[in-house]
């Protein structure tokens, strides 16, 4: 089922949680909302659960105006990231709970709703739980039966409010996979929020980027990395390091370099390259090499991360290389090597002329 | 090693655990057994007959009735409304909703007699509310059953509150996202979560309903066999020196006061045992 939504508007008090936010989400797709605490992804995700009220605008899906529907009428599953599992119900009730609360009329029979529990169980691999209470399981468990019981209702939309948030990083990694798996499977639109980029990055078909009640960019993984349309966005998906300059005829001056940039506009700008996207060397080979002394420098795994000082204006860089380049290189600390930027994205400083 | 030795080694984490256990063996025994206690012993210094046709006689027999019957009742209103109460003040917003909150309180802090008093003027045949009802409220067991509601009434709505305040919300919502309506999330999952919570408001508004006797005995008239209660009984017995009556039947009446809240304690213990999943 798709999911439209026309310019919606939410405040909390006379704060503005959400801003005219318009976004579309095709039937089938795994869309991830993304962006710092307090951007308003999660608001948007209840906004569409129907658990919160926006003041302005409408939601549709499949076309069809959902905005003033109950929440109960809506038919979405909602998982949330402590779970609300019904304490006082076995694992097995907790999963046919939206199945037995149906009228009458449409209500499936006992045993029709026992084989749907089975099997739900089955495929979040908890068929030996059935008997226990929420308390005797771990969390990674207990967020499975909530996805579990979210859709014995065989829901149109799945909505997952930070459904790994409070779990560690093992099984966060391994939910994710059963998250994708699942909507593969089941074929639901489905909705998640985090705050956690590599997580959006890895599961989604699309990313929607929030900040401040707004949206800042919505793309693919690889467009929203690659091509980042603002330096929020920029910023947001991994490290970066800043060159504030003056553009002037197709180059970025900053400190005593100029680095060319071709299709930039003049004025003052930041240059933005992200900490992979630099090259070391030994000598000074272009007008773009930055003299920096190497000041700290860090293995993580296959990553050597480097903190260098530029010379010119004191400021430290942060770069990543792989083991193998570390290792051609032979660096060593308080050296000073030529460090030269492979790849910058220029914008003009919005701030600049206030 | 054998068990026994394993069992020793094991150390609690918390410290302290001989000196307040200690101490509050102590303090309990002071406060609270060694004065119960006396009532057994005194007791036992009658004959076992004596004893017998103490507590046998036909007027004490038709106060216990009448102690517990009303009690019960007093208690079980208070359940009721109480969770309504608790649920008005936890779940809406309205003006005065402090001062509300406040009045809750305030049957504890009156001097029961100034209750009782009050209760009586009012709900006479010509008080301002009794003078409404073709039947006599005052001086009968409703008359009794009223004060024992307005003295009990904080049990319910205190111990009901802080748990309706911390009921996880996600719990509600994820009910009706799953198609629920009101009503049935209320039944399936606030009620199961309260249920600990109304027995303990029920079982102290009981036991205090129970030895209430300052502000009843006003209301209910005391006529032997219809409105006299226990309490007033042992009141009357110490009054003309009877001493091992009176306690003869306050052994009675902890007896069964205290099968009653036992049989509460461990409903309560069943019910919150399956949450916390020990």
């Amino acid at each position: 089922m798709s999911i439209i939504i026309e310019n919606v508007t939410k405040y909390y008090g006379s704060y503005q949680a959400l801003q005219n936010i318009n976004l579309e989400i095709k039937s089938g797709e795994l869309v991830a909302l993304l962006g710092p605490s307090g951007s308003g992804k999660t608001s948007l995700l209840r906004i569409i659960a129907g658990l919160e009220q926006a003041e302005n605008g409408n939601i549709l899906f499949n076309e069809e105006n959902y905005t003033n529907k109950h929440v109960k009428d809506r038919n979405v599953g909602f998982v949330f990231q402590h779970y609300a599992l019904f304490r006082n119900m076995t694992i097995f009730d907790n999963v046919a709970y939206g199945l037995k609360v149906r009228p009458r009329k449409i209500r499936p029979s006992k045993t029709a709703i026992e084989q749907k529990v089975t099997e739900l169980l089955q495929l979040v691999k908890l068929e030996g739980y059935k008997d226990r209470y929420p308390s005797q399981l771990s969390g990674g468990q207990r967020q499975r039966v909530a996805l579990a019981r979210a859709l014995a209702v065989e829901p149109n939309i799945l909505l997952l409010d930070e459904p790994f948030g409070a779990l560690d990083a093992k099984v966060r990694k391994e939910l994710r996979r059963w998250l994708r798996r699942l909507h593969d499977e089941f074929n639901v639109t489905s909705v998640f929020v985090t705050h956690d980029q590599e997580e959006a990055m890895d599961v989604a078909d699309r990313v929607v980027i929030m900040n401040e009640g707004k949206i800042e960019q919505i793309g693919t993984p690889e467009e929203v990395y690659d091509q980042p349309k603002n330096p929020f966005v920029y910023d947001f998906l991994g490290s970066v390091n800043l060159f504030k300059g003056k553009v002037h005829q197709g180059k970025l001056a900053t400190g005593n370099v100029e680095i060319h940039v071709p299709d930039s506009e003049d004025g003052e700008s930041t240059g933005y390259v992200r900490a992979h996207n630099f090259i070391i060397e030994r000598e000074s080979l272009e007008t773009d090499s930055i003299a920096s002394v190497i000041d700290h420098i860090h293995t993580i795994g296959p990553i050597v991360r480097i903190e260098v000082i530029r010379q010119d204006i004191n400021e430290p860089l942060e770069i990543e290389l792989t083991k193998e380049q570390y290792n051609n290189l032979e660096l060593k600390k308080g050296e000073i090597v030529f460090v030269r930027p492979k790849e910058l994205k220029v914008f003009v400083d919005y701030m600049a002329g206030i | 090693m054998n068990i026994a030795e394993v069992k020793q080694k094991k150390k609690r984490t918390i410290p302290g655990f001989g000196l307040t256990m200690g101490f509050t063996l102590l303090y309990l025994s002071i406060i609270v057994l060694i004065p119960l206690s006396m009532v057994f012993l005194n007791t036992f210094t009658m004959g076992f007959q004596d004893f017998w046709a103490t507590i046998t006689e036909p007027r004490v027999v038709a106060s216990y009735k009448l102690s517990f019957l009303t009690a019960l009742t007093a208690a079980f209103v208070n359940a009721v409304f109480g969770v309504l109460i608790a649920w008005v003040l936890t779940r809406y917003e309205f003006p005065g909703k402090r001062i509300i909150d406040g009045l809750v309180d305030l049957p504890f802090a009156l001097p029961t007699a100034v209750a009782g008093i009050t209760l009586t003027t009012l709900y006479s045949p010509n008080g301002w509310i009794g003078q409404f009802f073709s039947f006599k409220i005052a001086f009968t067991p409703i008359g009794i059953i009223i004060a024992l509601i307005f003295i009990g009434l904080p049990f319910v709505v205190r111990m009901v509150q802080p748990v309706l305040e911390n009921i996880e919300k996600g719990m509600e919502e994820a009910s009706a996202s799953l198609g629920a309506n009101r009503m049935q999330t209320f039944i399936k999952i606030i009620f199961p979560e309260l249920i600990p919570a109304i027995l303990t408001g029920f079982a102290l508004s009981f036991a205090r309903a129970l030895g209430e006797y300052g502000s009843v005995v006003f209301i209910a008239g005391n006529m032997p066999f219809k409105t006299e209660i226990s309490p007033l009984i042992i009141m009357t017995k110490l009054e003309q020196y009877d001493y091992q009556g009176a306690t003869a039947v306050a052994t009675v009446m902890l007896i069964i006061t205290f099968l009653i809240l036992f049989t509460i304690n461990i409903l309560q213990w069943w019910t919150s045992k399956r949450y916390t999943g020990k």
